[in-house]
């Protein structure tokens, strides 16, 4: 009796309590759970809230694989978060719906952003105002095995595309067979490769992607073509590598069994736990003198739910998650780049044996403005298929699968 | 007032009365659960629709645009393939091994339970592990022993031409142990008394087979063809976790209809077109079981 009145007498102060807190505004804030990010973010608002105690964060995150089909959902419903994490590629679905809300520009300038951040992310920028913005971006750069280097006496890691293709074939191994014990260089179109073959090497060969304002195919060009040829000559003429050899790419760098990777900053992590795996990370091959690089990112959107104060703690939080200190405590905590040259391109970073090549591949990356992600990516892969399986040529290969991704821009972009 | 309409009622009339009211749990379960989303799905399949937009009725649109979509036409096939190959050799195996089993009275339990242990697996698991099992050699285990014997290395799942059948296979597999242990109750089912008549009509070993079990078969092996007809049409997880280069890859050699709904709805967003998928998928599934339930009514008069 007792007991269950002394309960009783906790739960109403309980009550009282958290009743008390009414008055301090809660925001939502939402992104897809990466064990680092997470925590990340955690720091962050705890920094935040010691700075603003009217103003509590909830966090929330889901596994990347609902996370794009939940927030769809919740944003659309009305409900959920106040401020989201959305895949660049995404936002303009979200902007044409009106599902979120455009910076506001005395908190936001926009001469502001476009000095500070890094020259990609004006792509956030649409009817004159801007969308959204990231605290960090993300490049590709070359993971290579420094023992398998070593080995075939190879003394750095390739400039170019010509020494490239000399490291890989010093490294690959074969059986008396013919089957690959070791290849040179790791090809996997499901991974990054598509980003490498369409926003480097096809810029490498001279040409683009598509065209300035995105809507058209540029790469069935002489440039395309010679891009695609680069990459299927791997296994098919110089014979350094197999697609989907040990599964994925990162598999075989990971098993010390390829000499070469193409990936992004947040596979550091996964590679630093591979027992035994000494590597190093080097800038993208150039091709004539000229490099290119491929960025991609995460932005922080104001949902239409923000309103009133919830409207106003969002920008605050959005300030503080893209300042400075945040964008440096990201690239420590996560491993994924500063959004802001000042931060990114400091020597201390720059310099730095892992993180350095990707922010040096910052000042020369071009982000695709992909209407869906999906579709599109699988241009490579189909591409690379036609030639490797079926044995077409690369030019035909490139003719069939543009057209299949004009027709997903076409979708888009005649509504 | 209630209780003097109650006791107005005949004993029968109380008795349907019962039998609705326990009856209205599931027709409401049913109406909420099962046919109201199959409607929208109906509605759905005439709008373009994003999930985050408005819905915007464009009418047959999606079905024109899916049948001037040469990808459909290939994954059409492909499923089509899965279930008019894949059925019958699990239905030929499945018999095969159950009509052994039932003789065999050694370990009769234990060996049952191996076959129908791949059922209860995960097929996401299994697939896994095919997936391993089919890679080149240093890994793969099937290249392994075709090289054993000096047979050269075989693609399988990079490969457009064999890749669907090597996804079949360990889908095969996997149905096996449920579809035997339903042929060993149909074989337990047949009177003892027809078998020993026809022993002592002096009726041979296939002739036992061909005049007395398999017709007596035939309600299993209708309900079999259809359950896994339908399985077959709708098999997802298999090619989901094996194919190569992407989902249903290479090329889309091994991409079934299921498959290219979710994608259409979960990759690309396109709820509209993925709708008008599903009811396409729905009609043949429906057809398929009408004709199949008219034979089995037929053939079991």
């Amino acid at each position: 009796m007792l007991r269950n009145m002394l309960l009783s007498a906790i739960t109403g102060f309980a009550i009282l309590f958290s009743s008390s807190s009414v008055g301090a505004v809660e925001i939502e804030y939402w992104q897809y759970t990466y064990k680092t990010r997470v925590e990340a973010i955690d720091k962050l608002i705890i920094s935040f809230e010691a700075k603003n105690p009217g103003i509590k964060v909830k966090h929330t995150n889901f596994p990347y694989a609902d996370y794009r089909k939940k927030v769809a959902i919740a944003v659309s419903a009305g409900d959920g978060p106040d401020l989201v994490q959305l895949y660049y590629g995404w936002l303009n679905d979200y902007r044409e719906s009106g599902l979120i809300k455009p910076l506001p520009k005395s908190a936001f300038p926009h001469s502001k952003i476009e000095n500070e951040f890094f020259g990609m992310v004006k792509s956030m920028k649409a009817d004159g105002e801007y969308w959204g913005l990231p605290t960090a971006v993300r490049s590709l750069a070359l993971f290579y095995n420094k023992d398998l280097f070593a080995e075939a006496g190879i003394s750095g890691p390739p400039e170019t595309l010509d020494d490239f293709i000399d490291a890989a074939k010093k490294m690959t191994k074969k059986d008396s067979s013919g089957n690959y014990l070791q290849i040179g260089f790791a090809v996997d179109t499901d991974g990054q490769d598509h980003h490498w073959w369409r926003e480097v090497l096809t810029r490498l060969y001279g040409g683009q992607p598509y065209s300035n304002d995105g809507k058209k195919i540029a790469y069935n060009s002489d440039a395309g073509i010679k891009a695609l040829k680069f990459i299927t000559d791997l296994e098919k003429t110089h014979k350094v590598s197999s697609n989907g050899f040990m599964n994925r790419g990162q598999d075989a760098f990971k098993a010390g069994r390829a000499g070469m990777e193409i990936d992004g900053s947040f596979r550091i992590s996964t590679f630093n736990k591979a027992k035994g795996l000494n590597f190093g990370i080097a800038e993208l091959p150039g091709y004539r003198g000229k490099r290119y690089n491929f960025s991609s990112y995460w932005v922080n959107g104001i949902t239409r739910k923000a309103k009133g104060e919830k409207y106003e703690a969002a920008i605050k939080f959005l300030k503080h998650i893209t300042s400075e200190d945040a964008m440096q405590l990201w690239l420590d905590t996560v491993g994924e780049l500063p959004a802001k040259p000042r931060i990114a391109l400091v020597e201390q970073n720059k310099q730095h044996p892992l993180y350095g090549p990707f922010i040096k591949g910052l000042s020369y990356a071009n982000a695709t403005s992909f209407v869906s992600e999906k579709p599109q990516r699988q241009s490579l892969i189909d591409a690379y298929d036609m030639v490797i399986l079926k044995g077409m040529s690369p030019a035909d290969a490139i003719s069939i699968v543009a057209k299949k991704e004009q027709r997903v821009l076409d979708e888009f972009y005649n509504n | 007032m209630v209780l003097r309409f109650w006791d107005s009622l005949t004993i029968s009339q109380k008795q349907a009365f019962v039998a609705w009211l326990f009856l209205s749990i599931p027709i409401l379960f049913y109406l909420i659960i099962r046919f109201y989303p199959t409607f929208e799905a109906f509605y759905v399949s005439t709008v373009k629709w994003n999930i985050l937009g408005n819905k915007k009725f464009i009418g047959i649109n999606n079905f024109v645009k899916i049948i001037n979509n040469e990808e459909f036409w290939i994954v059409l096939s492909n499923t089509v393939k899965y279930a008019v190959i894949g059925v019958p050799i699990s239905l030929f195996l499945s018999f095969v091994i159950a009509y052994y089993l039932n003789e065999v009275t050694f370990g009769h339990e234990t060996i049952r339970a191996l076959y129908f242990i791949p059922f209860l697996t995960t097929a996401v698991a299994m697939a896994w592990v095919w997936r391993w099992l089919y890679q080149p050699v240093p890994i793969g285990y099937f290249n392994v022993i075709l090289s054993w014997f000096g047979i050269p290395q075989q693609p399988f799942l990079k490969s457009v031409s064999q890749a669907l059948y090597s996804i079949m296979a360990p889908a095969v597999w996997a149905g096996l142990g449920f579809q035997i242990i339903i042929f060993l109750a149909g074989l337990r089912a047949i009177p003892q008394s027809h078998l020993e008549a026809s022993s002592i009509d002096g009726a041979g070993r296939l002739q036992v087979l061909w005049e007395i079990l398999l017709p007596a078969l035939r309600p299993t092996i209708l309900f079999l063809t259809i359950v896994s007809t339908i399985g077959f049409l709708r098999i997802f997880d298999q090619v989901y976790s094996m194919s190569s280069d992407s989902a249903g890859g290479p090329l889309n050699s091994t991409k079934p209809l299921v498959l290219m709904i979710y994608e259409s709805a979960f990759d690309e967003f396109k709820m509209g077109y993925a709708a008008a998928l599903t009811v396409i998928l729905f009609f043949i599934l429906l057809a398929v079981s009408l004709v199949q339930l008219s034979l089995m009514k037929k053939w079991t008069q």
